[in-house]
């Protein structure tokens, strides 16, 4: 494959090309899925093509092909060039890059079992026995369980000299209940919402999830909601467990510190950032607990922003975000780093497929944890709101205002977790919530938990994104807004 | 309308160019997948297209992209067992893979009970939506477009953001009992955002025909709207009466879509769910799915083959019928409208061609006839907050506008809203008239302005 990776830079050179990468990737997916005990999507595909990005007359063509052979490369690299010369019709200044060095390597997660090698009928006999057992418990009306796996094998060329090998797999599964009783639906899911948990791991993530053994508690709890007190309204403590606050992180810090987003690059579709250039190494962005890294590196954990190489051929790297609850750092790549004065970039670049342009993405975004025990934390809380598994999330396009809300929340009372809530949300300014924070959890209640669908781009890209957190507590937040009558 | 692009010596290949296949070679390729297949039965689909998008920011084009690619998709069924593969190689030795990798998938689970046996020979309603012209754009007619636009913006010391896409797809359905479908279409789409350092306005069209887009008028009109909402002051939340343009009527009611499969109601995750046969809506509110509407888009068949039906959804506010593939319309008693999704799938059918009937009252008479309201241009991020009472969230965005005493007196800072959407549809007072509309959270449809009364703003965010 790196062949056609060559020929598509060498025609490029040709056409006149001052830059050019190029990157051949083969996807192979499997997406299993259940429905109140019958299987529901079961599917495998695989792609294979080439996407070339160029730089001519000082600007940027990127064309792909699925038609891997000589003719079909050749024609997909004459077309790149040409794309580039007609942006010149409208060009202000020339691309200029960052520098970067010539890397040839290979990577490749680590993983224990390859899912594509586990029996279907043990991935089908696991995903309908939670469901059995969400569908065990009366008032259960809907049953759901999923499973997906992506093996990516990418190899990547520029004309600076890189040659890189990478294979990532990729593994995620969830389950949800749902229950419809008078004019009510409430719903649990397990390990996370929207598709549960997803890790940069092999079938041992799998298995480590043990859903059959919370499918009950999952159909208890959607039921339960029913009769559940309703989330007040008004100002109040809350507490956010790992996986909402890993989701908070995502759009609230993630989101705002993407520099193209910030430079005006993805104002007509995802919008600006609030958090201007001049912010940087100034801004109170959030208590002085609060520390906020943004890390693609392995050791940081197998997050779905984790690689050895971005798709520019820029190595993994971790950047501070967010130091001692001051704003640090944003996402950059190769074009943006030299506008905030970085003498290399920040390694962020990636493309859903071969056929899309690498962009800026969040790598693994994480909250880095704190000191406090989870059970210290509740005994430490006398009034306040626990809330869990996202069920609707939404913030303004410069990432500003925002409102979730959860599937379950749970009164604090004198330090101890006292009636279930139903209809649980909050809403906020993003720097003013952050600075709000006065408690983090320790390590050991940290997950890198993973986001597999983050949308950005024209057209639009999903990415997985990677987002560790602990269970903080919060102080002054406004709840209940998303149910108030009005 | 727009006069068609200028003819302009190429230097690089249109963007459909002759890699899309012809139906006839469609039809070959179908016939090699089935004739190398040992299934119960055998269908396949066929997608291919060539797409270019043009992207711009800060009056400048930033990124500038081109893809083309097909795709195989084949579902095999062994003793009432389905499951689908799918692979953008076609020799013979990935077809074959291809085959073998939906059989292995199709024999490693339980019976199904609710398969039925794949359709046979079907006649579709004819529609036409391949242009040409759509097809003819190249990189460099795109960038002129652009450059126009970018034009409108300096030309009022604004900065533009947008893109300009060309594109053209078809897709092939063919089965083991005979069956096979075909559907080409073309799409262009401009969408634009002008910004003042304190205010932004945008305007977007999307049409299958490039002859319908005019980026020179949308640039305008954002530009337009930049300019009037300058200096945006904060006014207090709470109950309003709004004006909603197109896209903003769009990016709601598209929520709804899937609350008329009757797989949703049958899951009891429908907002619709007892509540079929009843008056759900204002009387003024009609809707229908409609494939062959003048200003549809899409191919007049389903997943499964199947014609798609006009059906009349809502009737002057009551909800009289739901769109149902062949398998939801076996277990619910009903007969199939055609609006099943390929197979596998665990939520049947959905309708993609909704039609609002609209009225006779332009935006300029709403504004008019309006004492005290908010005038919307977009909407952003919106999301479920309550299925069953259909509350959604989301932000006001590029275009908000106070509406006093018959007049737009200025821009407003942005506002979150919560709004119950069946009880958004019971009061609107007037409707302009319907348009293929193109918003960000919904695919396209035919929908027309409506002035609301009581639309929910709970809180002001700092722009």
């Amino acid at each position: 494959m790196q062949e056609w990776a060559n020929l598509a830079l060498d025609t490029a050179r040709v056409r006149g090309a001052t830059f050019a990468d190029a990157r051949v990737v083969d996807i192979r997916l499997r997406d299993l899925s259940t429905k109140n005990g019958e299987v529901g999507n079961l599917a495998e595909s695989e792609s294979l093509g080439l996407g070339l990005r160029v730089i001519a007359n000082g600007c940027w063509g990127f064309a792909s092909t699925d038609r891997l052979t000589r003719e079909g490369v050749q024609a997909c690299a004459a077309y790149a060039v040409s794309i580039a010369r007609a942006s010149a019709l409208a060009k202000r200044e020339d691309i200029v890059m960052a520098p970067e060095e010539a890397f040839v390597d290979t990577w490749q997660n680590p993983f224990v079992q390859d899912p594509f090698e586990i029996p279907l009928e043990r991935q089908l006999e696991l995903l309908l026995t939670a469901d059995r057992e969400m569908r065990r418990i009366k008032g259960v009306t809907l049953a759901e369980t999923s499973m997906q796996f992506r093996r990516l094998e990418q190899w990547y060329a520029s004309t600076l000299g890189s040659r890189i090998h990478q294979v990532k797999m990729q593994s995620g599964a969830g389950i949800m209940a749902m229950s419809f009783a008078g004019d009510e639906i409430q719903k649990r899911s397990y390990p996370s919402s929207f598709g549960g948990q997803h890790q940069l791991a092999g079938y041992e993530l799998i298995s480590s999830l043990d859903l059959v053994s919370h499918a009950a508690r999952v159909g208890e709890e959607a039921v339960a909601l029913h009769s559940a007190v309703q989330c007040p309204e008004g100002q109040s403590t809350i507490i956010l467990e790992s996986s909402q606050l890993g989701l908070q992180v995502h759009e609230s810090i993630g989101h705002p510190i993407e520099l193209d987003r910030v430079l005006g690059m993805e104002a007509n579709f995802a919008g600006l950032s609030f958090l201007t250039l001049e912010k940087l190494g100034k801004l109170r962005y959030a208590s002085e607990i609060v520390n906020v890294v943004a890390d693609a590196r392995l050791e940081h954990g197998p997050g779905l922003g984790t690689f050895g190489y971005d798709d520019e051929g820029v190595p993994a790297q971790c950047t501070n975000v967010i130091k001692d609850g001051l704003f640090t750092g944003y996402l950059s790549n190769r074009e943006t780093a030299p506008v905030i004065g970085l003498s290399r970039g920040g390694g962020t670049m990636r493309a859903e497929s071969w056929n899309r342009l690498p962009m800026i993405r969040m790598t693994n975004v994480s909250l880095q944890p704190g000191t406090w025990d989870y059970d210290d934390l509740i005994a430490d809380t006398d009034d306040a709101i626990l809330m869990e598994t996202n069920r609707s999330w939404s913030i303004d396009d410069h990432r500003y205002h925002f409102q979730f809300s959860t599937e379950i929340g749970w009164e604090i009372k004198n330090g101890k977790k006292g009636r279930m809530l139903k209809h649980p949300s909050y809403s906020g300014i993003t720097t003013e919530f952050w600075n709000s924070c006065d408690a983090i959890c320790s390590r050991e209640h940290w997950t890198l938990w993973g986001t597999p669908n983050c949308g950005k781009g024209q057209p639009m890209q999903t990415m997985g994104t990677g987002h560790g957190a602990a269970p903080s507590r919060f102080r002054n937040v406004r709840v209940g807004v998303a149910f108030a009558k009005g | 309308m727009t006069p068609p692009p200028k003819k302009t010596k190429r230097h690089a290949p249109p963007v459909a160019e002759a890699h899309l296949p012809t139906d006839g070679e469609l039809r070959r390729l179908a016939e090699r997948v089935l004739r190398l297949s040992d299934a119960d039965e055998t269908e396949v689909e066929i997608d291919a297209g060539a797409d270019a998008l043009t992207r711009f920011a800060n009056n400048t084009i930033h990124q500038n992209v081109a893809e083309r690619n097909l795709s195989v998709s084949v579902r095999t069924v062994f003793d009432g067992c389905t499951a689908r593969a799918t692979t953008n190689k076609t020799d013979e030795a990935a077809l074959r893979r291809v085959i073998a990798a939906s059989s292995m998938l199709a024999r490693s689970q339980p019976k199904h009970p609710d398969l039925l046996p794949m359709l046979g020979k079907q006649k579709y309603p004819r529609v036409a939506r391949y242009f040409a012209e759509t097809t003819e754009a190249t990189p460099k007619d795109r960038a002129r477009a652009v450059a126009r636009a970018i034009g409108v913006a300096a030309a009022a010391d604004q900065t533009a953001a947008g893109i300009f896409t060309t594109g053209a797809s078809v897709m092939a359905l063919a089965n083991s009992r005979g069956l096979f479908a075909a559907h080409r279409q073309t799409r262009a789409e401009f969408s634009v955002t002008m910004m003042e350092s304190d205010s932004s306005g945008w305007a977007k069209a999307n049409s299958p025909d490039i002859k319908r887009i005019d980026p020179a008028e949308l640039g305008a009109s954002a530009s337009r709207k930049a300019a009037a909402s300058r200096a945006p002051r904060e006014v207090k939340t709470g109950r309003w009466t709004v004006i909603l343009e197109p896209a903003a009527v769009l990016d709601l009611v598209g929520f709804l879509f899937y609350d008329f499969a009757a797989t949703a109601i049958r899951d009891q995750r429908s907002c619709f769910n007892k509540r079929v046969g009843k008056k759900v809506m204002g009387d003024n509110i009609t809707v229908r799915d409609d494939v062959t509407h003048l200003l549809q888009t899409g191919a007049p068949f389903d997943g499964e083959g199947l014609p798609r039906q006009q059906v009349l959804l809502i009737e002057r506010g009551v909800l009289r019928n739901l769109v149902y593939s062949r398998a939801s319309a076996k277990k619910m008693k009903n007969k199939p409208t055609g609006h099943g999704l390929p197979l596998p799938n665990e939520y049947g059918e959905a309708p993609y061609n909704l039609v609002f009937e609209g009225g006779t009252t332009p935006v300029d008479e709403m504004i008019s006839s309006t004492e005290r309201g908010i005038l919307l241009t977009r909407l952003w991020y919106i999301r479920d907050v309550d299925p069953y009472e259909k509350v959604l969230t989301g932000m006001t965005r590029d275009g908000t506008f106070l509406v006093e005493d018959g007049r737009i007196a200025g821009g407003v800072r942005n506002f979150r809203f919560n709004q119950n959407i069946l009880e958004m549809l019971s009061n609107v007072e007037q409707l302009g008239p319907a348009v293929r509309a193109a918003g960000e959270e919904s695919f396209e449809m035919v929908v027309p302005a409506m002035k609301v009364r009581g639309f929910h703003f709970t809180e002001v965010t700092k722009f």
